[in-house]
């Protein structure tokens, strides 16, 4: 049973229909997850976030999720309701959203808001639920945490509302973490230092970790895998540090278009989508 | 184009008060793109705020095109100045499709034609015409921050601040980004202002660098400098070697300023 991964995935589809016919978000994804760390890179629109959502439970209404096989820690999810949604949500996989600041409550601060989320799941008293949140404050390297914690969303700069964000989704303690470009609004030192947050996790804990990002040397020097997405598909799926020698075109054209400190060019190149890429 | 001139921005009074921006001057040159890097709460965001009017109670001069501008702009002073938003699903109303996003300021504005003029910002900034009766939730995040652009763009403005505006986006379209802003640039000699944790993206863009820490701006290079890691804050050093990718090292370092 302990070699059982973690996450299985066999043919994931995710449909959303609307009035010019159905969208497939999500074509066809299968894989494997141990207690390990996950890279997703891919353009704008590939079906990263939808994955991602997919496994949460979250994809909205009408939006369609179908698959050969989901399971996460033993469970089914191709057959769990809503209500087993939720349960399962926080403790067993979490999610940093895409989009923080959108997803924190507006009128709660926001140390009250990771403490709130310490009480839900371990029924802990008001004053051991702050005190865990100001640890994890701490934790997610928030330099003022007792000043911090007082603070409403609007008061927070970006990177302090994602690094809220975090602590609020590991505070938890999921066995599966989902972080969908959780460091995109952080300084590179900071960035760094949450992702060696997380990566102590996966160490010490046995979390497993599925990073989305569009930093592709990020993705690719922390993960022990990173798979390739385009036109909701996995084209490509590269091991660690190994993306430089990516063989898809798709893949070799996304890393031809990264600017490069030291190597001015007037224009970069823009990526010349094949449609032959999305036919897998 | 450009001058700052001591501005300082404070929140909260006695032992609570904190400068977001404490006494930062700098001037940038017509048709010229600054840089501004720094860490987490280091005051980027306050500054490009403050220079678009968005801080009643801040301190110190801005002076755009030659003309002191007062904390409380008028219509053509905001027209002007046009900025990009660091979270772009915060700043797009979630019950506004694309198409009422963009009419909004050209109504507030009066400039008029506004179909001709929507569909042409959709086309440069690359988005077509399925999206343009979505709304933001509709589209991919790449997709929502495209939309925050092409907002700023519909009023033509002389300076364009931009707030990360290529970390919500992948690196294709973040290379079509960024060549839609050179390309803007040059032809409407537009003044950039660009907030960035990446300085890869930053140099490509910036002839000049400003690097802030706790409120203040403690480095100004260029991007040649940059490149040949020719700079002299330690923090900056940092930052350049945290660009490299995943290093464990680098998150052991902590901040220089603490
Ligand atoms: N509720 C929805 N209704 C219709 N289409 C949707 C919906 N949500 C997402 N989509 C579409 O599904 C596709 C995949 O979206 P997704 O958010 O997964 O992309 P992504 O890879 O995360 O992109 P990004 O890097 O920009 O965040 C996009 O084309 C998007 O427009
Ligand atoms: N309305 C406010 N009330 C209180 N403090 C504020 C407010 N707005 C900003 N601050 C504080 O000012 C400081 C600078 O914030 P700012 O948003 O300018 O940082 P930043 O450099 O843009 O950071 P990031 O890279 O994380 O976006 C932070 O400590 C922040 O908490
Ligand atoms: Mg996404
Ligand atoms: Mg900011």
């Amino acid at each position: 049973m302990s070699d059982a991964p973690l996450l299985t995935l066999r043919n994931l589809r995710v449909t959303y229909p609307g009035d010019e016919g159905d969208f497939v978000a999500v074509r066809n994804v299968s894989f494997d997850l141990g207690r390990e760390r996950l890279g997703i890179v891919g353009e704008s629109g590939s079906g990263k976030s939808t994955t991602g959502r997919a496994i949460m439970g979250l994809v909205a209404s009408p939006g369609i999720v179908e698959a050969d096989e989901m399971r996460l820690a033993g469970k089914d999810l191709t057959s769990l309701s809503e209500r087993g949604f939720r349960r399962l949500r926080g403790k067993k996989v979490a999610m940093i959203l895409q989009d923080p600041k959108y997803s924190l409550d507006p009128v709660m601060s926001v140390g009250q808001q990771i403490a709130e989320t310490h009480r839900c799941h371990f029924r802990s008293s008001a004053r051991a639920a702050q005190e865990a949140a100001l640890e994890m404050l701490a934790a997610v390297h928030i330099r003022d945490p007792d000043r911090v914690y007082a603070l409403y969303p609007h008061q927070v700069s970006g990177g302090m509302g994602q690094r809220v964000m975090i602590a609020m989704m590991l505070i938890a303690g999921p066995d599966l973490l989902i972080a969908d470009e959780p460091t995109s609004a952080l300084d590179v030192t900071v960035q760094h230092q949450v992702l060696a947050i997380m990566d102590d996790l996966v160490r010490s804990r046995g979390m497993g970790l599925i990073l989305i990002s569009h930093n592709l040397h990020l993705v690719s020097s922390f993960c022990d895998r990173v798979l390739v997405m385009y036109g909701g598909r996995v084209v490509e799926t590269c091991m660690s540090g190994q993306l430089s020698k990516a063989s898809h075109p798709y893949t070799r054209g996304l890393l031809a278009s990264l600017p490069e400190l030291g190597r001015r060019r007037a224009e970069l190149p823009q990526l010349q989508r094949d449609p032959a890429w999305a036919e897998g | 184009m450009l001058a700052l001139e001591h501005v300082t921005v404070s929140y909260g009074t006695g032992l609570g008060r904190i400068f977001a921006a404490s006494d930062v001057s700098f001037q940038v040159e017509e048709g010229a793109s600054f840089g501004l890097v720094g860490e987490s709460g280091s005051g980027k965001s306050t500054v490009l705020r403050a220079i678009a009017g968005l801080i009643p109670h801040a301190q110190g001069r801005v002076i755009l095109a030659g003309r002191e501008m007062s904390m409380r702009r008028s219509t053509a002073e905001r027209k002007m100045v046009q900025m990009v938003f660091q979270d772009p699903y915060g700043s797009l109303h979630p019950n506004q499709t694309v198409d009422q996003t963009l009419s909004m300021p050209i109504a507030i504005h009066k400039l008029g034609d506004s179909d001709r003029r929507i569909s042409s910002v959709l086309r440069e900034v690359g988005l077509g015409r399925e999206h343009r009766y979505r709304y933001p939730h509709q589209l991919s995040g790449g997709q929502r921050q495209r939309v925050a652009i092409a907002r700023a763009l519909v009023l033509e403005p002389r300076i364009l601040l931009l707030d990360e505006p290529t970390s919500a986006l992948d690196v294709s379209v973040q290379a079509e980004i960024l060549n839609l802003l050179a390309r803007l640039r040059r032809i409407h000699r537009l003044t950039l202002l660009m907030v960035s944790h990446d300085l890869a993206v930053i140099a490509h863009l910036c002839e000049r660098i400003g690097v802030m820490s706790n409120g203040s701006l403690i480095e100004l290079a260029t991007a040649d400098a940059l490149a040949s890691g020719k700079v002299s804050h330690g923090y900056t050093r940092q930052l350049l070697r945290s660009n490299r990718g995943f290093d464990r090292s680098g998150a052991e370092i902590v901040d220089v300023t603490s």
